[in-house]
């Protein structure tokens, strides 16, 4: 390692990346992500970069990103969940007959009462967080490696899920409970304007007070232009996604059996755009969520510390145990969230909803730079691996790409993401 | 004979079959540097983690200002205001000198949020004192020399203000001028009324540094003396012979 002496000169020397003080490794995948895209529209002839398709695949990608931000904590503290998957289909299973016959019939609430959906959302978010404690005992508690035991929680609650439904699917799902779903909830042109420009404060907000904070202690700040460049671009990118989404009409057909449901008939001529899907929103907030806990509480804190070297974090006075436990109920609660988002999409729950998730949750907080050794990841990263291993399915099978060959490409892809991380890792001499 | 700051009689803890500490008993008092010494594996390092919560004790009681006290977790020890330095050093590798140095003990804005400019400025301002040559304060550690890690173990136990300082071989990684300034360290916290355990296998510094020295082989203590009442090589016979000082010597 240079001293800090010789290594300041060398820094101003840098490109103007260094000043933007960006991470470079987000910065390459954001790159293969947009070149992902281009490639795939250029073989699509222009199909994959419309705003159907764009709108398609941000839902299709919620509820893989929600679970994967999760992940990010359990590998980060050198874990593994192999079950959310099947956590996920179990909550499905409890909401689903929670919100389909127990609240409405047991409880005598009737269908579409105003609660129901609350109700069930509250139940589903129980099971998951109750189960994943449980995992989080065994694991911390019981020091039975996490591997075994979410690998028998695969197994166990897939065919739990089973069991409460007899396999059978249930629906459709309550209505406003379907406005997790994506296409069925969605905010419409307006208001999607609004929350793209609360966004764009927010950032701006975001960007002055932490500049500000450094200044209150005199270190130092990037330079102005630096600062404002990053500024524009975030805001160009929030505008832009918005604009994309409040592009891409709500097909007539449908609309006029909105109207119809409503007991109005459509005007001539009359057009709508989607605009920002209610999944894509749960998932900021959950992304905002989890950064927060992750950058600015203890308990993210103390999730990095014990990642980085368990004994030193026990010998803080971090209950690791007890962490573990946390770390793994809050897994189960985005088990849960997920599980709104993908039955809600489905509009029922069919028996094998969520299968294979594991595998994909884990391949996008991979890719997204959390490293199996523990002790790193972005919870921003892991939602844009979900993004790439989504586009890269997405975009194969638009382009004709044979199934089996498909999950070729992903496997090999996933592995190559990991090889690229670890050289570029030895290469800037980070962990 | 004031009561002593640390009192810790007749420990004993096994691994196994290993009887790692047989029945030891040393004492501390305040403005007082105690040395340990003793071959590799003489159980120095495990003596000093019951005292730091790090192990549970087998048997023995220790007493802190003559109070008996249980000592079952790091957090216990905090509380007793016994700080470590810890021979492994217990750093999170992937975090920086800030977060290392309050880890655990984060300072928190009004909101409850981590307040990293402020743990950042007070990293540095320690730092200024115990190492001004220290910059890297917004890197990993792991991006560390060993010696400046061992900077920000020693800033650790120093800041929260302790009254019981364990070191356990706090300049084996350290250069001549860092050493100089540690020992300075030592003298200067010792006159604030400290009591501190130094572990080190340089019995020349141990008998610059310590008031006292205990010599410990095999888990049990051969004996403590004062530093002025032996020689450098009393000490050596005690740390391989395991013989106390012939007193007509
Ligand atoms: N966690 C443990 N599990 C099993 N045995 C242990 C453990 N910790 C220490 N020991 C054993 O206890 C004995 C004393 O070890 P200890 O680390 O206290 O030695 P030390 O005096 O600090 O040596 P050094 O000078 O090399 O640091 C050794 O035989 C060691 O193998
Ligand atoms: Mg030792």
């Amino acid at each position: 390692m240079s001293t800090p002496e010789t290594a300041a000169p060398a820094r101003r020397d840098k490109n103007i990346f260094a000043a933007l003080e960006l991470d470079t490794r987000l910065l390459g995948m954001v790159g293969a992500f947009i070149l992902l895209c281009l490639a795939f529209n250029v073989m699509t002839d222009g199909r994959f970069l419309t705003p159907r398709n764009i709108f398609n695949l941000t839902i299709q990608t919620v509820s893989v990103a929600i679970m994967a931000t999760g992940m990010v904590f359990v590998i980060v503290t050198r874990h593994i969940d192999l079950s959310v998957g099947s956590l996920l289909a179990t909550c499905s299973a409890v909401m689903a007959m929670t919100q389909t016959s127990i609240l409405p019939d047991m409880m005598g609430l009737g269908l579409g009462h105003p609660l129901i959906p609350w109700l069930t959302i509250a139940a589903g978010l129980i099971t998951g967080i109750v189960i994943g404690a449980f995992h989080g005992f065994l694991v911390g508690y019981m020091m039975i490696p996490a591997f075994i035991v979410t690998l028998g929680g695969l197994l166990v609650w897939r065919n739990v899920a089973w069991y409460l439904t007899n396999g059978q699917t249930i629906g459709p799902l309550d209505q406003t409970f379907q406005y997790f779903g994506g296409t069925n909830g969605t905010l419409g042109t307006d208001l999607s304007w609004i929350v793209a420009v609360i966004a764009v404060l927010a950032t701006v907000y975001g960007l002055w007070q932490a500049r500000r904070s450094k200044q209150s202690h005199d270190f130092k700040v990037k330079p102005a232009w630096a600062e404002v460049t990053l500024g524009v671009i975030a805001g160009a990118a929030i505008l832009g996604f918005i604009a994309i989404l409040n592009s891409y009409d709500i097909p007539s057909r449908r609309l006029a059996r909105m109207f119809e449901n409503r007991g109005e008939t459509m005007p001539e001529g009359f057009t709508a755009a989607y605009g920002l899907p209610i999944s894509v929103l749960l998932l900021i907030a959950v992304a905002i969520f989890m950064t927060l806990l992750a950058r600015r509480t203890r308990l993210g804190r103390y999730i990095f510390a014990t990642g980085g070297n368990p004994d030193a974090a026990e010998l803080s006075g971090i209950n690791t145990k007890m962490l573990t436990v946390k770390i793994f109920a809050l897994m189960g609660a985005l088990c849960a969230i997920s599980a709104i988002v993908a039955s809600a999409r489905l509009t029922n729950h069919s028996n094998d909803i969520g299968t294979l998730d594991e595998l994909r949750v884990i391949a996008a907080a991979v890719i997204g730079g959390t490293a199996l050794s523990g002790g790193i990841g972005t919870i921003h990263g892991a939602i844009l691996g979900a993004l790439i291993m989504q586009s890269l399915q997405s975009g194969m099978a638009m382009v004709g790409v044979d199934a089996p060959l498909q999950n070729i490409v992903v496997g090999i892809v996933l592995v190559l993401a990991v090889l690229i991380d670890i050289i570029y890792r030895k290469r800037t001499g980070a962990k | 004979m004031t009561t002593p700051l640390v009192d810790m009689r007749n420990i004993s803890i096994s691994f196994g079959g290993v009887r790692a500490v047989d029945d030891v008993s040393i004492d501390l008092h305040a403005g007082e540097v105690v040395g340990l010494l003793g071959h590799n594996g003489a159980g120095k390092s495990t003596l000093i983690k019951i005292l730091s919560g790090a192990y549970r004790k087998d048997s023995g009681q220790i007493f802190v200002n003559g109070k008996e006290v249980t000592i079952n977790s790091p957090r216990d020890a905090r509380d007793q205001n016994i700080e470590t330095i810890y021979q492994t050093l217990a750093l999170a590798d992937n975090l920086d000198a800030a977060s290392n140095l309050f880890l655990g003990r984060e300072l928190t804005t009004p909101l409850g949020f981590v307040d990293d400019a402020k743990m950042e400025a007070e990293t540095r301002k320690i730092m200024a004192r115990l190492n001004p040559n220290f910059k890297k304060l917004s890197e990993p550690v792991s991006a560390l020399s060993g010696g400046q890690r061992q900077s920000v173990a020693i800033a650790r136990a120093v800041y929260f203000n302790a009254k019981i300082l364990i070191m356990d071989e706090p300049t084996a990684a350290l250069g001549v001028h860092e050493t100089k300034m540690v020992a300075e360290l030592i003298d200067e916290l010792k006159k604030q009324g400290l009591g501190i355990f130094l572990i080190s296998h340089d019995t020349h510094e141990m008998m610059e540094l310590c008031d006292r020295v205990s010599v410990m082989k095999n888990g049990q203590l051969v004996d403590t003396v004062r530093v002025e009442d032996v020689t450098e090589d009393d000490i050596l016979g005690m740390i391989i012979l395991g013989k106390k000082p012939s007193k007509a010597a």
